[in-house]
């Protein structure tokens, strides 16, 4: 990938991101359902599954939430 | 059918506790607080931050446990059993762990922040500094994209961001707004900048890319 690729990638933006507050809301449901079914879950949250994959910060609680779950059983 | 009559056997034993009326309730805030302390060393253990260690580390576990613990108990009526009670727990704790760091960037920030350090550009998006043509060319469209398209708040945060890798969460603090906020300023001016480059000729429209 050139630099102009890397350039159009990272300003491409998505109209179903639902932002931050919308995803943050349904986390702990979301995570649940990616600790069972990833493919299910991006259907059942397709904006909040689409702004996972954009803003870094939420992957990064996602994550720990995720870590969290599976750490304790 | 409302959800928390279909409670799992935990989470029940969680409200059942956590209600000031169980005989068993000091123990209950005990074991939660206790759960939310090992959840908040995990989290920060896994994102290994440079920022804090030692005892300052364990010092935010408890401050992140603590307030996590509050605003809990303050929301537990909100509770609808929609996942688990400990998940829907952790999430609270995750959350403070995240503020806690955004927070804490700027006691660590190496260096006053200049405003234009477009070079850097490049190495922010990961081109290959074999690309030094390209990367000079790619800098300067962007920077002409900023000052024809943004309006000075977006090009604040787009250069703070971008530019400089400010966390997302040290602005919310920095600039006392939350993260949806700068992450909205950070989507438009994203969506901007693409607009202005195409019209300029400098990317493709999405229609002329390839599949």
């Amino acid at each position: 990938m050139n630099g102009k690729d890397r350039l159009a990638r990272f300003l491409q933006t998505d109209p179903r991101d639902v932002g931050c507050d919308e995803a943050m809301a349904v986390l702990h449901v979301y995570v649940e359902l990616v600790a069972d079914d990833p493919a299910a879950a991006a259907d059942r949250f397709p904006g909040g599954a689409v702004h996972l994959a954009a803003c870094g910060p939420c992957r990064e609680d996602f994550d720990g939430l995720l870590a969290a779950v599976r750490n304790e059983g | 059918m409302d959800p928390l009559a279909e409670l799992d056997d935990d989470s029940a034993e969680w409200l059942r506790v956590l209600d000031p009326g169980a005989d068993d309730h000091d123990a209950g805030l005990a074991r939660l607080h206790a759960t939310l302390l090992r959840i908040a060393r995990g989290e920060l253990h896994r994102r290994r931050t440079s920022m804090v260690a030692g005892r300052e580390l364990d010092d935010l576990a408890h401050q992140s446990a603590a307030d996590a613990m509050l605003a809990i108990l303050a929301k537990l009526g909100t509770f609808r059993g929609e996942s688990r009670f400990t998940t829907w727990a952790y999430r609270f704790v995750i959350l403070e762990v995240s503020h806690k760091l955004g927070r804490h960037y700027w006691r660590g920030a190496p260096e006053p922040l200049d405003d234009e350090q477009w070079d850097r550009l490049p190495d922010r998006l990961g081109v290959d500094p074999q690309e030094h043509a390209e990367a000079g060319r790619l800098a300067e469209a962007v920077r002409l994209a900023v000052e024809q398209g943004l309006t000075e708040r977006q090009r604040t945060v787009f250069v703070d961001v971008v530019l400089h890798g400010v966390p997302l969460d040290a602005l919310c603090a920095r600039d006392g707004t939350s993260r949806s906020a700068i992450y909205k300023v950070v989507f438009d001016a994203r969506r901007k900048i693409r607009a202005v480059l195409v019209a300029n000729g400098y990317l493709a429209s999405r229609e002329e890319e390839p599949a």
